[in-house]
């Protein structure tokens, strides 16, 4: 009898969160236009969001609009992109002008909560660093006592290059710039000794140096800077959404699956952990409001969460930028998917 | 007596040699003095200086093909990337197979100005009022799409030289009857008419455009109900269009305090209406004199229509920069940012000989210089 009312209260309780996936009205809105809009960075990123030669968008913050495409409509070519600078970004969600912002932008507790967003997770852990010649030897930001420093001014760039240096006892002399180019420019010239700005900038300002070789980013992090996917507040089902699809990238990534072999392992895996994820087993689905094979999907159509990185990012593409802090928890990084149960 | 006063014909002898030629050029306007000297030389050097590594640099070690910056020498312009991403400068990312339209749109509008450049033509006003009510719409219909079997493409997809003229093209041809408009309000004598001139005059041209810009994009969209979107282009163009009008206001008001009172008085005299003397009599003249006034600003707007980068549209010079952010293309800005300042510099080279042009015809009566 116990056993029985227990059932029903469990099946209740599904059905309930079944209604309650299906309810989300942002995914009901995107289902009936047909594509998510998705909101990226206008004046491009190198390696997060730019065009082509062919007009086509694309980056490492392009892919995850994809991903929650493919996870939607099996189909990862229904994202319609909605530049945005960086003062309009938040306007453009909270009017409901875009569905997900993904757009390389910060993780604060002041957007969390007084701009009434959502971040679903982190999929780049950036964070200031340095760059300095390598004909100066120095391997650590520890050895840059005495440094000149050139920095943009008026950024919290300039705020934590200050910090890091008081809290190690260091002296530096500060060189400012009112914008970046100029900055690098001097840097450049050998105006000062060491550029500081985040780590993914620092990779793709040394691309354009003439002699990229003769420039090292040094190992030290100096701020926190999470990246990740931001949804309006309010919607939970949708934020469960996109917040599931990245987890999906990052699952995929600690067992192995690859856009390669993912049709390959959905039909003969044994290992319970692959075949939850890729909708073998479990209805994981059906609690989210998407088809059965929505992982299947992102993972054949965009690839897992490496893949993703190693195609925009990674050390075979101009940026060369390592894995860092954004490798899998079971490397050393700080990339971790809660559990597909 | 009149032989004695009538002079003879003198001798006609031939220059003085040292006064002709391009030697004696130099020697009077770059030699003629010392610091003449030293400046002429100064100024050569600073010239060998910049110029030959520029030529060395855009044409002499310059790669002309590739399809990545891999392909282009060291030391030299990289202008495979004007090449390979031609087709975005000009029309942003409008899709490949539907740039035709453009095109066409812009074939008619050349073809249907032809006959206002004609020097024979008659009634080119009407010619050109009737071009300005049927032509929007099908320019429209061309670019956007959606209506006669034409795919239908979104205005974000709008960009480079393409969107850059639109917004410039949109704004000149409605701040200028916009400007007459203010600038005759602002000296009209009903009062509500003036208030209502001159309030909008200062208020739009107390604040930069980019504030009016983003207003439009920034806080618009929250005051509207929730799921009504204003598309973005057109809030773009309307500030622009407002604001440009502002500016346009007071040039013309500049003509219209040129033209003296009793040209007022004359065609009050003859019986004529307030718009019948304006149209006959003030504004022919108003406006021939402020012609440099209105192409300044033309310019200005041309140039100013940049700004729309900051709200996520990609004009020419967007495009320029959001192509530089290409892994495949990184580093390579100044070839992108020099072609679209030669982009912007040619169309607005192009106004401002056409105005001196327009100047000189209609100031043959009372050439003044």
């Amino acid at each position: 009898m116990r056993i029985t009312t227990l059932a029903l209260a469990g099946a209740f309780a599904l059905a309930g969160i079944g209604t309650a996936a299906a309810a989300s009205p942002t995914l009901e809105a995107v289902k009936k236009n047909g594509f998510v809009r998705c909101g990226v960075n206008a004046s491009g990123l190198p390696g997060f969001a730019t065009v082509d030669d062919q007009g086509n968008w694309s980056g490492f913050d392009v892919d995850f609009c994809k991903a929650v495409a493919a996870a939607i409509f099996g189909d990862a070519s229904k994202v319609k992109y909605v530049p945005l600078s960086a003062k309009e970004r938040f306007t453009a969600l909270q009017s409901g002008e875009i569905d997900v912002l993904i757009r390389n932008t910060t993780w604060t507790l002041a957007r969390d909560t007084a701009l009434g967003l959502d971040f679903v997770g982190v999929n780049y852990y950036d964070g200031q660093g340095f760059m300095v010649p390598k004909a100066l030897g120095v391997k650590s930001a520890l050895e840059l006592d005495g440094a000149s420093v050139c920095v943009q001014t008026g950024t919290t760039t300039e705020r934590n290059l200050a910090d890091y240096f008081r809290k190690h006892n260091m002296k530096y002399e500060p060189v400012v710039f009112e914008s970046s180019n100029e900055a690098i420019a001097a840097f450049q010239a050998g105006r000062c000794d060491v550029f500081t700005t985040d780590r993914s900038g620092l990779y793709a300002e040394r691309t354009r140096f003439s002699n990229p070789d003769d420039w090292v980013i040094l190992p030290e992090v100096i701020s926190k800077e999470p990246l990740g996917p931001v949804v309006r507040h309010g919607d939970n089902e949708w934020g469960d959404i996109v917040r599931w699809v990245f987890y999906a990238t990052l699952e995929a990534e600690e067992y192995g699956v690859t856009s390669g072999n993912v049709d390959e392992l959905r039909a003969n895996s044994d290992d319970p952990a692959v075949r939850r994820l890729l909708g073998v087993e479990e209805k994981f689905g059906e609690y989210l409001g998407l088809p059965q094979d929505w992982a299947y999907q992102v993972i054949k159509q965009v690839g897992n969460y490496g893949e993703i990185f190693e195609r925009n990012l990674g050390m075979g593409t101009p940026l060369g930028i390592e894995r860092g802090l954004n490798d899998l928890w079971t490397r050393g990084g700080l990339q971790y998917a809660m559990p597909f149960r | 007596m009149a032989e004695a006063v009538r002079p003879r014909p003198s001798e006609v002898l031939p220059p003085v040699t040292e006064r002709i030629g391009p030697l004696a050029w130099l020697r009077h306007n770059l030699f003629s003095t010392w610091y003449d000297t030293l400046l002429t030389l100064v100024v050569l050097w600073l010239l060998y200086v910049t110029l030959v590594p520029f030529f060395e640099w855009a044409v002499l070690n310059a790669t002309l093909s590739g399809e990545s910056k891999d392909d282009c020498a060291p030391g030299g312009a990289c202008w495979a990337l004007i090449r390979v991403r031609f087709g975005q400068y000009m029309f942003g990312l409008y899709p490949d197979s539907e740039r035709w339209r453009v095109v066409l749109a812009f074939a008619i509008l050349v073809a249907a100005m032809v006959p206002l450049f004609l020097p024979r033509m008659k009634r080119r006003i009407a010619w050109a009022v009737a071009l300005i009510l049927w032509y929007p719409p099908v320019a429209y219909v061309l670019f956007a799409g959606g209506w006669f079997g034409l795919e239908p493409v979104e205005t974000a997809n709008w960009g480079g030289l393409f969107l850059t003229l639109v917004i410039a093209g949109v704004g000149i041809t409605t701040s200028l009857p916009l400007g007459i408009l203010l600038a005759l309000g602002r000296r009209s004598e009903m009062p509500t008419v003036r208030a209502v001139c001159i309030v909008f005059i200062e208020v739009v041209r107390g604040v930069p455009l980019v504030t009016v810009l983003f207003m439009a994009s920034v806080m618009l969209p929250l005051f509207l109900p929730p799921g009504v979107t204003i598309d973005k282009l057109l809030r773009a163009l309307v500030g622009v269009s407002l604001f440009a009008s502002a500016y346009m206001a007071e040039v013309v008001r500049g003509g219209l305090q040129a033209i003296p009172k009793g040209q007022y008085e004359a065609a009050m005299a003859l019986g004529l209406s307030y718009w019948q003397m304006m149209r006959l009599v003030v504004l022919p003249q108003a406006l021939r004199l402020v012609i440099p006034g209105i192409v300044n600003t033309f310019i200005g707007l041309f140039k100013d229509t940049s700004l729309v980068t900051i709200i996520g549209l990609y004009d020419l010079l967007g495009m320029a920069r959001l192509i530089t952010t290409d892994p495949a293309w990184l580093g390579r800005h100044a070839e992108s940012y020099l072609f679209a300042a030669f982009g912007f510099w040619v169309f607005c080279f192009a106004m401002s000989r056409y105005s001196m042009y327009v100047e000189k015809v209609l100031a043959a009566g009372r050439e003044r210089r």
